[in-house]
């Protein structure tokens, strides 16, 4: 598994997920945001952090980045594309995804340790998860609220693309297990084809027991025989 | 050609929850001032255009408000001319 890294000024999770890619056997290759072509990459992985200090909006001025117009155009041709954090930020804000992360509602940085449940597991990035599954991954982020016109939600839900749902020790969606004022406790989406996943949450940051959860590992073990699976 | 001052004005779009505006009306709330009925947190964002025309700057204002200043899933935006206009070279 070839995999781009892409790096904007303000990255600051390029070399977790570098490090996830590795722990699964992939090969990880740092993409800077000025370099163009993404040609012989299996997978597109777009990092978290606080790409341009978050200027104007999260994700505004990094979707202008050379290298986006052709993770643009990987995506497009069904290319796998993950954006975790801000770069689920920089996805919304290039319209691989519906919608856009706002302020959190607690109007602080949340950064700890949430619950979530896996609500689709035929997806190329949770397959080997089990459904309803309930995960323990950190966030960390100030805009993390998930918004977007009545239409666009009701259309996530019918379409079941909620990945990710924030909830509670006994798998609930509930208010308080919600750290961002996301509606409906989303955490993830994908876009229909599911080939691009943006999630808040950091899977590479819950990859060793030192870390305190392994709960990540599965969502890149997924990409990695999905991957594999396709190739062969 | 003119030079024009702009003033974009990008506000979070009604019905939206605005929680810095929130946290503002409760602070003026706390104040004394309880005849506050809502607040809403925007930016405003100042632009030096040199176009043939005062609607030439704002169309071009309003096109950078579609393709960069405003998110149109969660703003709204607004353009207007500000101070004095001047001919570019005097």
């Amino acid at each position: 598994m070839k995999v781009a890294v892409i790096t904007f000024p303000g990255s600051n999770c390029d070399y977790d997920l570098y490090k996830a890619a590795q722990h699964v056997g992939g090969h990880p290759s740092f993409v800077w945001h000025r370099e163009r072509g993404l040609s012989g990459y299996d997978a597109v992985l777009l990092p978290g952090g606080f790409s341009y200090g978050d200027y104007l909006r999260p994700g505004a001025i990094a979707r202008m980045s050379p290298i986006m117009e052709d993770v643009v155009a990987f995506a497009d041709a069904g290319g796998p594309v993950l954006g975790i954090c801000n770069g689920f930020q920089i996805l919304c804000e290039a319209g691989l995804l519906p919608g856009a992360l706002v302020r959190n509602d607690s109007l602080r940085f949340e950064s700890r340790d949430v619950l979530l449940r896996v609500e689709r597991t035929d997806t190329l990035y949770t397959a080997d998860y089990s459904a309803g599954q309930i995960l323990r991954i950190p966030i960390a982020h100030g805009d993390g609220n998930y918004e977007a016109d009545r239409d666009t939600l009701e259309r996530l839900e019918e379409d079941g693309l909620v990945v990710f749902r924030y909830v509670d020790a006994r798998g609930e969606p509930t208010e308080d297990a919600n750290p961002n004022g996301s509606w409906h406790n989303i955490a993830g989406i994908t876009n229909g084809r599911g080939n691009v996943l943006g999630m808040m949450p950091h899977p590479e940051r819950a990859m060793e027991p030192i870390l305190g959860s392994t709960d990540g590992v599965a969502l890149f073990t997924s990409l990695a025989s999905s991957l594999s699976a396709l190739a062969s | 050609m003119s030079r024009y001052k702009l003033e974009v004005r990008v506000k979070p779009r009604p019905g939206l929850l605005d929680p810095q505006g929130k946290a503002i009306h409760h602070a003026l709330q706390s104040l004394g001032w309880g005849g506050v009925e809502d607040v809403r947190v925007g930016k405003a964002i100042y632009l030096d255009v040199e176009a043939a025309s005062e609607a030439v700057a704002i169309e071009a204002a309003e096109a950078m408000c579609r393709r960069l200043l405003a998110n149109p899933v969660t703003e709204d935006f607004e353009v207007s001319t500000v101070g004095a206009l001047q001919e570019a070279g005097s």
